[in-house]
């Protein structure tokens, strides 16, 4: 199929971006996004054209790195998927597609498509741990956790940190990313130790950091690639509360 | 020329780790604020011995070229990590998971460091339970486990399909909890482009900022490289786009030696390529091969829908050329086994390039939801990349390459042939012999990181804490960044007209074609010959848009790609000294008549081991003699 | 302790208790009003004279008062933070599906008080003696403004921009207030949706009621 793109292009933090539109042609519908941007890129090399930057590494929707504003939907119209996973099946001929990073100002641009995330990084260093020490634990049958908070621990814990949420959020909040961490420790009978202590200093580190609030309108929710339960934000606010 | 010193206590096999550990030295809580610690890669090894040396007060920093250490590709594991805990009373044990692992690598690893990694195996999962890693849990609370590909118990804990995304995020916690009390400064987004030595022992590292293209120095004490494997090599492979073998190739070519470089796992199970602009072939877990029963139509060209190929008309060709493990056989013998299958005519799919992989019985038997339960998002990622459903077809399957078992050499100390420098997880040769079994790179790379690398790197500081901080105003790390620079001016410079990635997919070519599932002597020669020729070609028509002082993923790429060029050499080389087949290493020349592995212990009981010798030169061969004294070398038999 | 009053979650906590609060008054307003459609002033007279009189309700009054204030001016606050928050905007205005109330809280809460505003003037004021009028018979008063079709008409606009409002705000509030649960949520959603068109509908049906009888 034939395609025309119109991408986000801003050569770095400083500079002033703006849109520029790319025909491509023959594009299989068994690519993914990214793949249609590799051979983008390798188009523009080979004119001696500065490729557009976009962050990627894993290709199989864990890692995180990748994320673009699609059409109006972080990592594409497709529910549930990252954008390396997003088959070009789900465009057809003749479409315009109009790729944007994401945007907050807790998210500044890098370089084209790449955002510096370095925020979320610094959340979870205000409290996304348990405070252990290597070689203190005890034998890991001696911690029974009960089946269903097992689960719906690790159904938050799945959370990649791409972003996404911030992206759909009209106000860029990331308490979804922040409820989910929370989530997956307060769970877990190894985390309630210091789950007071841990929602309180990472909500503080969100709030520094300038995302928003939360409007609870669940845009995080229907685009998080993973599928993040917005139950998760009731629970960090309950966490929240029961800190103080 | 250096003598291989493998520094393994003495004792009883059993004993040796202990006794290694009473008797090494320590380093008073002062003096361990005042020593530094550079460790490159946050992957599973490299975040969690930056969080438990951070632990111990030692000054660290850490690196990754990732926005986030994260991200480090040990986070798409997925089947899980074994342990040795006995916990289904199956007659699993220390010593039964070491004799596994030795097996599997089929008699190519080192005892002693095989039996501690079984050994500490155990407080590895203790630790991730208690730092909160949510592992599959039964009704009574207690955790799970599933067996997996080349062993007869159930030893493996899992969380779904996400086992390595999970450790590593508990890892990642971990760390985390060391940058915020400062113990450990982090440092995303740079790539570790050089190593400093200074009177030969490693004293730092030269980095690239990638958002601002600067060159940085920096000093320590000591620098531990966990910077994983080079299975990016293939071009194609499960490993993350941007996995590189550039840091242990600096080290290599400033000494440190090499280890099995040949030696490469190839995975079974994976999604066949789609399309020519591919990247990645996405692996579906090893742990489907449970339930998942893999098949080609006992006919040639057989072009009927898989549902409507009846039961008698099927080749379930791993059950029957292997009847004890069926499915789960290791996964050095089912990538030969579907390679076999489909050279001789009777694969599936478009390109006869792909096996399938029923779930028909399983869900027949269990019930869909039991099913779901175990695989649902592997399932589902099956079903986006390819629109096809597995709960109604079968999937299909090829083999990719997948894991590194050779890597650079380190002694039980973990410490590489350069005083100083350590090598740990998969960028180590240490554990798996001549393959991995399935399960065990998350065990072993925890193990190195959280309890083996913290209790011996302080035997080699113990005598470095006189010394002051390493100083970047030297010689050395003054020629080491010119030399760097000028590598990357060199890159830029030569304006051809090819693009980094096209010259990738070649050099991945040649080394899927002659140094990928089965070798041969003569292929091996051709490549090496293909291989000059690229390299050449690449270093007189290589075009590198862009420039040096921004982000420009071109010359990033660039760079690790004339890595590659140099390693691909060293794997031809040592695939074709390794004139045996073991593990996942097949030479054509050497197997049985039934077309298994024919290994040769007489000539070849031993880790080749790689020195560099300079500039097109060829790398001298040391030989490290494997020494059994706990387990007869017996024949790997899976029948 | 700022960072903790101040910190997003305990505003939007604050924001939700002052929300739940006021709609718990809607129901009590409009059963008094209800007795408006009645022939008969006293009733109503005399529960309005009630309402500014008892010395319990003068309480809750004050507290309703300060609810209303901070509902409002945190709601504000934080919507400015929140357009902080995304100095860029994006170029395709998003087309996530998300409900359709959430998206516009801010407007439908500012649209109410400017009727708020104007129903001061209409009532309140009067009973302070601010503004000319007879608080002892706000019946006939009432009756009067609903004989005016512009009156009727912003009435009615603001009441359904009211229920857009509670739409969105019953459960949110329940939400923000951590109070999540398998069997109750579902339950609230419903209740969410009674007072949204319930409380709505029943004020509508006082002003239609008495526009077209007269």
């Amino acid at each position: 199929m034939n395609l025309t793109l119109k991408i986000w292009r801003q050569k770095n933090a400083k500079a002033k971006g703006g849109f520029v539109t790319y025909k491509m042609e023959n594009v299989s519908p068994a690519m993914s996004f990214l793949e249609m941007l590799d051979a983008l890129n390798e188009k523009l090399a080979k004119e001696n054209r500065d490729p557009v930057a976009f962050d990627h590494d894993c290709r199989e929707g864990i890692c995180g790195s990748c994320g673009m504003y699609i059409n109006g939907h972080p990592h594409g119209p497709v529910p549930a998927i990252t954008t390396c996973h997003l088959p070009m099946r789900y465009f057809s001929d003749g479409d315009t597609i109009r790729v944007e990073p994401w945007r907050a100002k807790a998210f500044p641009v890098v370089k084209d498509l790449i955002v510096d995330r370095s925020a979320f990084d610094k959340i979870q260093c205000e409290g996304g741990f348990i405070s252990l020490d290597t070689g203190s634990a005890p034998d890991a049958g001696s911690i029974p956790v009960r089946k269903r908070d097992a689960d719906t621990s690790f159904d938050a814990a799945i959370c990649i940190g791409c972003g996404a949420c911030v992206a759909a959020c009209k106000n860029a909040s990331a308490m979804l990313f922040v409820s989910a961490r929370i989530s997956q420790y307060a769970l877990l009978p190894q985390g309630r130790t210091e789950a007071r202590e841990r929602a309180g200093a990472m909500v503080a580190g969100m709030d520094e950091a300038g995302f928003g609030s939360c409007s609870n309108t669940g845009a995080c929710e229907a685009e998080c690639p993973k599928e993040i339960k917005l139950t998760n934000i009731a629970r960090l606010n309950r966490e929240y509360y029961k800190a103080y | 020329m250096k003598k291989l010193d493998s520094k393994i206590p003495d004792g009883p096999l059993a004993q040796k780790w202990t006794k290694y550990k009473a008797s090494s030295r320590l380093i008073s809580p002062a003096n361990k604020r005042k020593l530094e610690i550079i460790i490159v890669g946050t992957g599973l090894s490299g975040a969690s011995a930056a969080s438990a040396l951070g632990e111990q007060g030692y000054s660290v920093s850490s690196f990754c070229y990732q926005d986030s250490p994260r991200r480090a590709h040990s986070v798409a594991a997925q089947g899980g990590i074994n342990a040795a805990k006995n916990y289904r009373n199956d007659g699993d044990s220390v010593y039964r998971l070491f004799t596994d692992m030795i097996k599997g690598g089929d008699f190519r690893s080192r005892e002693a460091n095989v039996y501690r990694a079984a050994e500490v195996s155990n407080q590895v999962i203790d630790h991730f339970t208690a730092i909160g890693v949510p592992f599959a849990r039964d009704y009574g609370g207690t955790p799970e486990t599933r067996s997996f590909g080349g062993v007869q118990v159930s030893r493996t804990f899992y969380a779904k399909g996400q086992t390595g995304q999970q450790c590593l995020l508990g890892s990642y916690s971990s760390l985390n909890r060391q940058i915020k009390k400062g113990n450990v400064k982090m440092f995303p987004r740079r790539e570790m482009l050089d190593l400093v030595l200074v009177d030969g022992k490693a004293r730092g590292i030269i980095t690239r900022n990638l958002i601002t293209g600067e060159i940085e120095r920096h000093g320590a004490h000591a620098v531990v490289l966990a910077t994983g494997g080079y299975g990016t090599i293939y071009y194609l492979s499960t490993l993350a786009v941007n996995s590189n073998a550039s840091a242990a190739l600096k080290a290599f070519k400033k000494g440190a030696f090499f280890a099995n470089p040949a030696f490469i796992q190839i995975h079974p199970t994976c999604i066949p390529q789609l399309n020519e602009f591919q990247k990645k072939l996405t692996l579906m877990s090893e742990s489907l091969r449970n339930d998942g029963r893999v098949w080609v139509p006992l006919k040639k060209d057989d072009k009927r829908q898989p549902g409507d190929i009846p039961e008698g008309e099927r080749d379930y060709f791993l059950e029957r050329r292997y009847p004890a493990f069926g499915n789960l056989v290791p996964r050095d013998v089912a990538s030969r086994a579907v390679k076999e299958r489909c050279d001789a005519g009777y694969g599936v799919g478009e390109a006869k390039l792909a096996v399938y992989l029923d779930f028909r019985d399983a869900i027949e038997k269990q019930g869909r939801k039991a099913i779901e339960d175990k695989y649902a998002n592997l399932f589902r990622m099956y079903e986006t990349i390819t629109g096809s459903d597995p709960y109604k077809e079968p999937m299909s399957i090829y083999p990719a390459g997948h894991y590194t078992m050779g890597g650079l050499w380190v002694d039980y100390e973990l410490m590489t042939t350069i005083p100083g420098l350590y090598a740990i997880g998969e960028s180590n040769f240490s554990d798996h012999g001549a393959n991995r079994l399935g399960a065990g790179s998350l065990m072993q790379a925890a193990g190195d990181g959280y309890f083996i690398l913290p209790n011996t790197i302080n035997n080699y500081l113990a005598d470095e804490i006189q010394r002051p901080k390493t100083s970047t105003d030297t010689p050395e790390f003054e020629e080491a960044e010119r030399a760097v620079t000028e590598r990357i001016n060199k890159l830029m410079s030569i304006r051809g007209k090819q693009t980094v990635t096209s010259f990738h997919r070649r050099l991945g070519k040649i080394m899927w074609d002659h140094v990928g599932i089965i070798r041969n002597g003569k292929g091996l020669e051709k490549a090496l010959e293909m291989l000059e020729e690229l390299e050449d070609e690449f270093w007189k028509d290589l075009n590198v848009t862009g420039s040096t002082d921004e982000l420009n993923q071109e010359l990033e790429k660039a760079g690790r790609l004339a890595d590659f060029f140099e390693l691909a050499r060293l794997m031809v080389a040592d695939a074709l000294n390794r004139r045996e087949s073991c593990g996942a290493h097949f030479r054509e020349e050497y197997q049985t008549p039934d077309g298994e592995a024919l290994r040769n212990d007489e000539e070849f009981a031993h880790v080749a081991v790689w020195e560099y010798a300079g500039k097109n030169k060829a790398a001298l061969l040391h030989r490290e003699l494997l020494i059994f004294k706990e387990l007869e070398m017996n024949v790997r038999s899976y029948v | 302790m700022n960072k903790i009053l101040f910190s997003s979650v305990s505003m939007k906590f604050v924001m939700a208790l002052a929300g739940i609060f006021l709609l718990l008054f809607l129901p009590v307003h409009l059963a008094i009003n209800l007795m408006l459609l009645k022939n008969d002033p006293e009733p109503f007279n005399s529960a309005a004279a009630f309402m500014s009189s008892f010395p319990v309700i003068k309480v809750i009054e004050v507290v309703l008062f300060a609810a209303l204030l901070i509902h409002l001016f945190y709601g504000i606050y934080l919507q400015i933070k929140n357009l902080l928050a995304r100095p860029v905007r994006y170029a395709v205005n998003t087309r996530t599906k998300v409900s359709f109330f959430s998206k516009f809280m801010i407007w439908t809460g500012l649209s109410i008080l400017i009727f708020l505003v104007l129903h001061f003037f209409n009532f309140y004021f009067i009973k302070l003696g601010l503004v000319p009028g007879n608080p002892e018979d706000f019946y006939s008063h009432a009756h009067a403004l609903f004989k005016i079709p512009a009156y009727n008409y912003i009435y009615l606009g603001c009441f359904i921009l009211l229920g857009l409002h509670l739409f969105h705000a019953f459960s949110s509030a329940f939400q923000t207030l951590g109070l999540n649960h398998r069997i109750w949520t579902p339950v609230v959603k419903v209740l969410a949706r009674i007072w949204a068109i319930g409380i709505p509908a029943g004020f509508a049906l006082i002003s239609l009621t008495l526009w077209v009888s007269r």
